[in-house]
């Protein structure tokens, strides 16, 4: 029982792609020009979640850092990969709080199964606005279960709580699990890649997508930045 | 010289600004250029009772009678579509709001066969009593060759819905305190006069402004757009109307809470005769402020369950 045990890890380890060569693409996600102002959210009308927010936060269409850094983009391997298809096991969450989706952007594979949880005293409704994808709405009063969910094609989906309009949110549905989303500063990584030619796509939900091509020849990091155009509207 | 090239391109590629994502998404929704090909009937059939329904044999009564709202395509595209409000059913994304099934899934055929025959009041979509069963499972089936689901998905199954309780003012009275814990008031408003604080910003899925339903408005025979029977509006709340903001509470709602929302929802329609309203006058026109009969142990109650307020 025991040595079995032990011979599987041998094996895995043996077999386990981040002991061969593999490399990594790094980078920054930033903007140039101005971004449209976001606008502080006026939560008067939910006074359960005005009040955890000390100062009204804003809209999060555009999020930006120091140096021109802009968050909340999607940058994944597009094309390339030999391992599309495998749905990771980990289940993922999507948190309502405040009247607010945490993450505002949740990057998922095909098929993985994500959890939705409602951590406020009022009831939402959750919303995707899928064109591939089928479409369902469900209410999730306080201390309801988790709703699980998953979708089966890749879509960038827009996510709506019909109770409170303020609240927008997204999906990012894709084939690969080598994403990552950019947040403090601009950076992303996508470690884990044996060499290939890989094309890495960066999707923000208003400046659209960029792409770049990249070859790992072995175990490197390479650095790709994105610069999107800010747009004043 | 590929490797620096590719670094090159590397660096090239990443200035490249594509201004619209949805590009990358679907290929296939770029528009048609030049003449319409014409509709491919599939093969497709419905099941009502014992009437096998055969699309191709309702391809001149859609031509004839659906056309003109639901478009030759079924994209709600028809000449006469801009002109309405609600909006015909766009048949390519098969969404519909008449279900008996879960919110995401297909509508069963009987669902299909009986929208048709009711219509559906508050909207431009007419009542088909003229076409014999026959026809109208044809059309069911027809409905069909306009999105690829039906070749890939089954249709959902029913929700069991208990036998309806007695109706009382006990549970008028408790329906009443759902309605306001599930937060319907948020858009319908606390008499259901379709005013509550979210109403004025709702939108279909298709981004048309959209308002919740008034249930005060409408005569002593009101009617929902699904139906008109106390099973009907068990159904609409439960399941959800897909592609509009009214969610689905299946699974917040307890079934015997659910049929308590039901008399609750009745007495909203003030001008309607209903055993609810009879027995609303009979308590004086006063609903009680709910009791719950059944409290659990003090230590307990945050073990309630959901619904079961
Ligand atoms: C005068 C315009 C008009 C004509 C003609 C018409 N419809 Fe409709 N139909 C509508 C509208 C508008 C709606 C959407 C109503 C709403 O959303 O409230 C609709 C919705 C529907 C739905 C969706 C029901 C659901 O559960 O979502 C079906 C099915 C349907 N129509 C079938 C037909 C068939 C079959 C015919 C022909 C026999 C037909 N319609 C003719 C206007 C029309
Ligand atoms: C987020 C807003 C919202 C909430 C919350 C909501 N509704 Fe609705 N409801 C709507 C809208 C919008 C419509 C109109 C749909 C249409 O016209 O197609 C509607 C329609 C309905 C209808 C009529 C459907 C028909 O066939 O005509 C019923 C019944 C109903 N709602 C019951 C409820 C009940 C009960 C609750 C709470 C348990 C509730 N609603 C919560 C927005 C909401």
């Amino acid at each position: 029982m025991r040595t079995n045990k032990i011979l599987v890890a041998l094996l895995t380890l043996l077999v386990c792609p981040s002991l061969m060569l593999a490399g990594t693409v790094s980078g920054k996600v930033t903007y140039t020009g101005t971004p449209a102002h976001q606008k502080p959210i006026d939560m008067s009308k939910e006074p359960s979640c005005a009040k955890q927010h000390a100062t009204p936060i804003s809209t999060e269409t555009v999020v930006t850092g120091a140096n021109n850094a802009l968050d909340n983009v999607v940058v994944y391997v597009s094309a390339g990969a030999t391992d599309e298809g495998q749905v990771p096991a980990q289940a993922i969450t999507y948190t309502q709080k405040g009247c607010q989706y945490i993450p505002h952007v949740l990057p998922m594979h095909v098929n993985q199964e994500f959890d939705i949880i409602n951590d406020d005293q009022t009831s939402h409704n959750i919303h995707p606005l899928p064109k591939v994808n089928t479409e369902w709405n469900k209410s999730q009063p306080p201390g309801t279960p988790p709703i699980k969910e998953k979708y089966d094609k890749p879509e960038f989906i827009e996510v709506k709580c019909n109770i409170h309009p303020w609240m927008h949110g997204w999906f990012v549905v894709l084939k690969t699990s080598h994403y990552d989303l950019s947040k403090e500063g601009g950076d992303f990584k996508l470690p884990n890649l044996p060499p290939g030619k890989y094309t890495i796509t960066a999707w923000h939900e208003k400046y659209g997508t960029q792409t770049a091509d990249v070859t790992i020849t072995g175990n490197e990091t390479k650095d790709v930045n994105f610069t999107f155009k800010a747009t004043a509207y | 010289m590929r490797f620096i090239g590719a670094i090159l391109f590397t660096a090239i590629a990443g200035l490249i600004f594509v201004a619209s994502f949805t590009a990358t998404v679907s290929a296939q929704d770029e528009p048609l250029v030049g003449p319409k090909p014409p509709v491919v009937v599939k093969p497709m059939e419905s099941h009502i009772g014992n009437i096998t329904g055969h699309a191709a044999d309702a391809k001149s009564d859609y031509r004839r009678y659906c056309a003109g709202c639901h478009g030759d395509y079924g994209d709600a595209n028809g000449e006469n579509a801009v002109w309405l409000d609600p909006k015909p059913r766009d048949f390519t994304i098969a969404t519909f709001k008449c279900r008996s099934t879960l919110t995401g899934t297909l509508p069963t055929d009987e669902d299909l066969f009986n929208t048709i025959g009711r219509g559906i009041t508050n909207s431009n979509m007419p009542i088909w009593n003229v076409f014999t069963k026959q026809q109208r499972a044809n059309l069911v089936a027809y409905i069909k060759i306009f999105s690829p689901r039906w070749e890939h998905e089954k249709a959902g199954t029913p929700i069991t819905i208990p036998p309806e309780p007695p109706v009382t003012i006990e549970s008028i009275s408790h329906g009443q305190a759902l309605f306001a814990k599930l937060e319907c008031w948020k858009c319908h408003g606390t008499h259901g006069e379709g005013d509550g604080p979210s109403a004025s910003t709702l939108t279909d899925s298709k981004d048309n402004p959209i308002r919740p339903y008034n249930f005060a408005l409408g005569g002593k025979d009101s009617r929902f757009k699904c139906g008109s029977t106390n099973e009907d509006i068990y159904k609409i709340f439960m399941t959800g109307v897909d592609g509009t903001p009214m969610p689905s509470f299946a699974d917040v709602i307890q079934p015997n809470d659910a049929w308590d929302l039901v008399h609750f929802l009745r007495t909203l329609q003030v001008h309607r005769h209903s055993k609810e309203n009879e027995v609303l006058t009979a308590a004086h026109g006063v609903i009680p402020p709910y009791v719950n009969k059944n409290p659990p142990p003090a230590a307990d109650t945050n073990k309630a369950p959901g619904g079961g307020q």
